[in-house]
């Protein structure tokens, strides 16, 4: 299938470009180590204290590590004008698109799942609760990146892009937060995580299918 | 009479508060050519870019086949291959790289062999596998101008394609040009120097200087 081909060759691409080019990547990643980790020694061993703040802080860290990786999603081909030769592709740009967000979120949003058991054990949290927050990421993450490639499309080639942004997409991560540390929460206090993924999987759904195409639009209108 | 395969109408274009140019016209049929020429800033960027698609022009409208560009753009894009005046590569991956992942991206087929042979012809044979951030511009250039070697386009629109070329490049390009023009295709381009595209090829020129 063509439109397969196209999506395909841009998730390679991206992914290739990565691998030349690791530290950018690794950047993302440490952050989301290092906020973690000093949590706990700033906090001071409480336990009790720790395992309640422990779905917050890391999903807080999840966030902003995903947010630092938006901003080269579309800059650098934006630069050196692969980009337009995407732009002009016969295929429809909205595949490629998600091809490079599927990239995106292969690097900046799954390592953090397999990272966040190890992160856990430092907030003492049960293994019951690490299995939960390892879900809640594992659809919460790919949220991230979908809803994040729409603010580094319309703020692309405008100055201060960075700055922008974060202002745009950190509203719209609110209820991406909220469910994703919510789930791990409720299940803490007993009460069953079912509701909050169920709505976090409904919002996944939601951004996969419309997410790409006003990626798409505002390409478009950014590179006129 | 037959229609053009690319027309446009009363382009008009404006940046910012200056108007660039007004009541811009063309037409192109199969085999002909367009030289743009123009003062820097003068918009010859600008109307390549509202030809291709890449940007909409404040008035009037492009046509591919007598239907605007904006109505199949699937199509259009199709027909159409566009060298702008940006490098257009990777500098972390190699040429090869470069240009499996443009052509897999268009939808074409493309192997290796197919590759290897537009580098060679290009004289790119024993940089193919290096990384273009260590290529000179010119061979940056030729690199980017192999896509023309494997994706079929009837219309070419080039910004700059002899821009950091040497004597033999341009030459080299010159000829691709005249070849593609003798099958029946289309080309627009813009350049500090005058292309020759030798006698056969009924070519015209646009000079946007005194448009404004």
């Amino acid at each position: 299938m063509p439109l397969m081909a196209a999506y395909i060759a841009a998730l390679q691409r991206d992914l290739l470009l990565v691998m030349r080019r690791k530290t950018e990547v690794l950047t993302a990643l440490f952050f989301f180590v290092i906020v973690t980790t000093l949590l706990p020694l700033g906090i001071g061993p409480e336990p009790d204290l720790l395992r309640k703040i422990a779905p917050g802080a890391m999903w807080i860290a999840a966030l902003l590590a995903t947010l630092l990786g938006l901003q080269r999603l579309f800059a650098a081909d934006h630069a050196d004008g692969t980009l337009e030769q995407m732009v002009l592709s016969p295929e429809p740009l909205s595949v490629i698109v998600a091809g490079k967000i599927t990239a995106h979120w292969l690097v900046c949003g799954l390592p953090l799942v397999f990272l966040a058991p190890v992160i856990g054990l430092q907030f003492d949290l049960s293994s019951d609760a690490i299995g939960i927050l390892m879900l809640t990421l594992l659809v919460g993450t790919p949220l991230l990146s979908l809803i994040g490639a729409i603010g580094a499309a319309l703020t692309l080639g405008a100055r201060g892009s960075a700055l922008l942004v974060s202002l745009l997409v950190l509203p719209l991560y609110i209820p991406t937060l909220i469910f994703g540390a919510g789930a791990v929460e409720s299940y803490i206090a007993g009460l069953g995580a079912t509701g909050h993924l169920s709505l976090l999987g409904a919002l996944l759904i939601l951004a996969a299918a419309f997410a790409p195409w006003a990626t798409t639009a505002a390409l478009r209108i950014s590179l006129e | 009479m037959q229609t053009p395969f690319l027309a446009a109408r009363n382009l008009r274009c404006v940046r910012g508060t200056q108007q660039l140019f007004e009541n811009i016209s063309l037409e192109l049929n199969a085999g002909q050519w367009l030289y743009l020429q123009g003062e820097n800033g003068a918009g010859k960027t600008s109307l390549l870019r509202i030809l291709a698609g890449l940007a909409l022009p404040a008035e009037g409208e492009v046509l591919w086949q007598n239907a605007p560009i904006a109505q199949q753009r699937s199509q259009y894009h199709q027909d159409l291959l566009y060298i702008g005046h940006h490098a257009g590569l990777k500098e972390d991956l190699t040429l090869t790289e470069n240009l499996q992942a443009l052509c897999r991206m268009d939808g074409v087929r493309s192997t290796d062999a197919a590759i290897r042979d537009a580098l060679t012809r290009m004289g790119l044979a024993k940089r193919q596998h290096l990384p273009v951030r260590v290529l000179s511009a010119g061979q940056k250039r030729r690199g980017l101008l192999a896509r023309t070697l494997l994706r079929p386009a009837k219309l070419w629109i080039m910004d700059e394609p002899f821009n950091a070329l040497d004597v033999h490049a341009i030459a080299d390009v010159q000829n691709l040009l005249k070849a593609h023009l003798t099958e029946g295709g289309m080309v627009v381009l813009t350049s500090h120097q005058t292309p020759d595209l030798g006698q056969d090829a009924p070519g015209f020129i646009l000079n946007l200087s005194g448009a404004r």
